[in-house]
């Protein structure tokens, strides 16, 4: 996958690895601000409170 | 077949770098999130505080209605070390307490009769309750008001289940009866990135001290 993507991207080399990083940065914005947010109430640790169960409120 | 191989591994270091970048992103970035939310907190509560209250009855706690979200008093937990200073915001949602410790709605204002109940995360978020489980019976615990510093004192630690709602009553396991006491109450998960149990630090009022230019409680070095 990734040396199809290196394959088709145009350009000399220099060209190629700076829209590499512009594309890893573009998937770890992704990750960081959309795709975590959501993933991270479903993990253990963000439970602090005491409450009756986990049909009621979150956290 | 080669190719096929390929496409596995590559997947499967793909799925280890994402997943390496989540602890990244839980460890780092929610801290730093907290701790920008945490300073705007702290200037909005400084210029509340600094429009003097219409008739503040003296030694009386101020009754007032909280804004979910919002900052409510700043929290001081002088043995856990000098920077250990947070706001506490009204609410328990999520979104609530990403910002800081947050204070169940509903249960006692500081200072007042009652069960004051806080939560806060041990791990992310600036993870303001991390090293909770150091306080030792006695150690101070401080509430700031507009009016006033409450200094509580730590009565017991206790690890309960996340279900034990009784913790939060306003006299604690006793649903229903009348409070005499002035309590605070610290909730955070345990172990430390776990919802297996959770962590109760009870704290009682000792004396709570009208606010004053360059007055100081004790237990914060005044």
């Amino acid at each position: 996958m990734y040396v199809w993507i290196w394959r088709h991207l145009p350009g000399p080399f220099a060209a190629r690895f700076a829209q590499t990083v512009l594309l890893l940065a573009g998937v770890v914005a992704v990750l960081f601000l959309y795709v975590f947010p959501e993933v991270e109430p479903l993990l253990p640790y963000t439970d602090v409170t005491v409450d009756p169960g986990p049909t009621t409120s979150p956290s | 077949m080669r190719w096929l191989l390929r496409g596995v591994g590559q997947t499967l270091i793909t799925a280890g770098l994402v997943v390496l970048l989540f602890c990244v992103y839980e460890l780092t970035v929610t801290g730093l999130y907290a701790e920008q939310q945490q300073q705007t907190l702290d200037k909005e509560l400084s210029q509340q505080w600094a429009v003097p209250l219409p008739s503040a009855p003296p030694g009386k706690p101020q009754l007032q209605a909280y804004e979910e979200g919002k900052g409510i008093a700043r929290l001081y937990l002088p043995t856990l070390g000098e920077n250990q200073v947070h706001v506490v915001i009204e609410g328990v949602s999520n979104e609530d307490l990403k910002k800081g410790p947050g204070h169940y709605p509903g249960t006692a204002a500081p200072g007042e009769i009652g069960n004051v109940v806080v939560s806060g995360h041990r791990t992310t978020y600036g993870a303001p309750f991390n090293t909770l489980d150091e306080l030792k019976d006695g150690d101070p615990i401080v509430l700031e008001t507009q009016g006033f510093f409450y200094t509580y004192r730590v009565t017991g630690t206790t690890i309960v289940k996340p279900s034990a709602i009784g913790e939060v009553a306003p006299v604690p396991n006793q649903p229903g009866k009348v409070p005499t006491q002035r309590l605070l109450t610290l909730t955070t998960c345990h172990p430390k990135y776990s919802a297996r149990s959770r962590l109760v630090v009870r704290a009682l009022l000792e004396t709570p001290l009208a606010k004053r230019p360059g007055v100081v409680p004790p237990a914060l070095g005044g």
